[in-house]
């Protein structure tokens, strides 16, 4: 399968398989003009398969969203083909904005206008809670 | 000044606590001293779901230090009744009190609050996730009737699943040096995990228990909850077990003298009403207690404690 090369925009790698159209949602993606590629199942010799997002333009991205997805995905800048520059991410110690906390004792499920909110709980277990709530995030 | 809230008991430090529970204790001794330091202030208790001893509790407070009262006491009385948020609710009362103390049965909605208005906000209840003015209360009726918060063996009995009161109690005394916990409760109806995991990760001594019988003898506090039928998976362990969460006189004759019984209040019949007499039930004083634990809570939180009481923020620790 090819897929062009980009030449002025950002490759998103090492995506685990499977994971691609949740950032495809969460970074809104969808509301780009410019072409956007997403590969599935891409052969990977460390993890055996991974996604990769390619995007044909250098938009300002949310990289919590991506530490928080998995603090192994790459983020490459492509400018006139060179790669200039790669970000390796973490786990955000907080997240503003980007997960629904689903405890429906929670205030934030009756209260329209407050920013669900994040903040990291546990690094080892990757978990989450609802900064007014306490609630463990749950897919 | 800087705003303090109070959300969460672990928004201030041991320290903090404790200079708090030394000045409600100076108000006891001495409330004259104490009763205009508040005029010209006034209290907005936003109470969104009822409460009897919380919210009353608040108003005798402030009414005590020479301020005055204002609120509701159900959201049908107020304009959430209409729809408004919680946000809004608290922006408007934001400019008409100087301090806020406020229950909602939706979890987190103090923070929101605190987020929303210059003035303190003091959480009275949110859902069944904090109550910090009712362990601040607990704290400062075993002070009184212990003389310490450190080197105690405390049981916590019945529902220990869902009562937020146990919750926030184990974790205030889990900063406390070399206290013992025996949670006393049905299987079903133990401790969450996160808890579990606190009382561990602390290396402290502690144990769960089925029968209250079994523990009463080692017992410095017991701190009672209600256990209610609907709770149990199986109706066999609640006919086995229901009378075990019911203290009697019985029971209090296996218990050591200087043994004290605390309860959140309102209680149904997990205490029965012969016990009140007996000198070691002290879960009327801990209402008294509830009072100038929040007189004190209010002169720290608008800056009106004595000089000793206003040392700034202490950096809170676990």
């Amino acid at each position: 399968m090819n897929i062009d090369g980009v030449r002025n925009g950002i490759v998103i790698d090492h995506i685990p398989a499977g994971k691609s159209m949740d950032i495809y949602g969460l970074l809104n993606l969808k509301n780009l003009v410019c072409s956007v590629a997403v590969v599935q199942n891409a052969q990977s010799k460390k993890w055996g398969k991974k996604d990769i997002i390619k995007i044909d333009e250098n938009i300002p991205l949310n990289l919590d969203v991506l530490g928080f997805v998995d603090p192994n995905i790459t983020v490459n800048i492509i400018q006139d083909g060179s790669l200039i520059k790669k970000m390796h991410l973490e786990l955000p110690e907080t997240l503003t904005g980007v997960i629904k906390c689903k405890n429906p004792r929670c205030i934030t499920t009756v209260e329209q206008e407050i920013v669900h909110s994040f903040k990291l709980a546990d690094r080892e277990k990757r978990q989450y809670r609802c900064v007014y709530c306490d609630a463990l995030y749950k897919e | 000044m800087e705003i303090r809230n109070l959300i969460n008991i672990t928004d201030f430090s041991v320290r903090e606590i404790d200079k708090m529970i030394d000045l409600a204790e100076d108000i006891m001794e001495n409330p004259d001293a104490y009763q205009t330091r508040c005029a010209g202030k006034k209290l907005a208790t936003l109470f969104f779901e009822p409460s009897t001893r919380t919210r009353l509790s608040f108003e005798a407070a402030m009414m005590e230090l020479g301020g005055n009262v204002l609120g509701f006491s159900s959201s049908d009385s107020s304009s959430a009744a209409k729809g408004e948020s919680v946000s809004d609710t608290i922006r408007t009362v934001g400019c008409y009190a100087d301090i806020i103390a406020m229950r909602h049965p939706k979890e987190g909605a103090p923070l929101v609050a605190a987020r929303r208005t210059t003035v303190p906000i003091i959480n009275g209840g949110d859902g069944g996730h904090h109550h910090p003015t009712q362990t601040l209360t607990d704290l400062l009726t075993i002070k009184r009737e212990k003389g310490r918060l450190s080197d105690l063996t405390i049981g916590l009995c019945g529902d220990l699943q869902f009562g937020r009161t146990v919750h926030s109690l184990i974790e205030a005394m889990l900063r406390y040096p070399d206290n013992r916990f025996i949670l006393i409760s049905p299987e079903e109806l133990r401790v969450p995990p996160y808890i579990r995991e606190e009382l561990k990760s602390k290396g402290v001594e502690w144990r769960q228990v089925e029968k209250m019988e079994d523990v009463m003898g080692s017992l410095d506090i017991l701190y009672m909850t209600r256990v209610q039928r609907e709770r149990f998976f199986n109706e066999q362990d609640y006919i086995r077990l229901k009378d075990s969460y019911i203290l009697d006189n019985k029971k209090m004759e296996l218990a050591a003298e200087d043994l004290i019984v605390l309860h959140p209040l309102p209680r149904v019949n997990e205490i029965s009403v012969e016990v009140d007499d007996d000198p070691r039930a002290c879960y009327f004083k801990q209402a008294l207690c509830g009072k100038y634990i929040r007189m004190a809570l209010i002169l720290t939180l608008l800056g009106l404690a004595k000089d000793e009481m206003k040392q700034g923020k202490e950096e809170v620790t676990a």
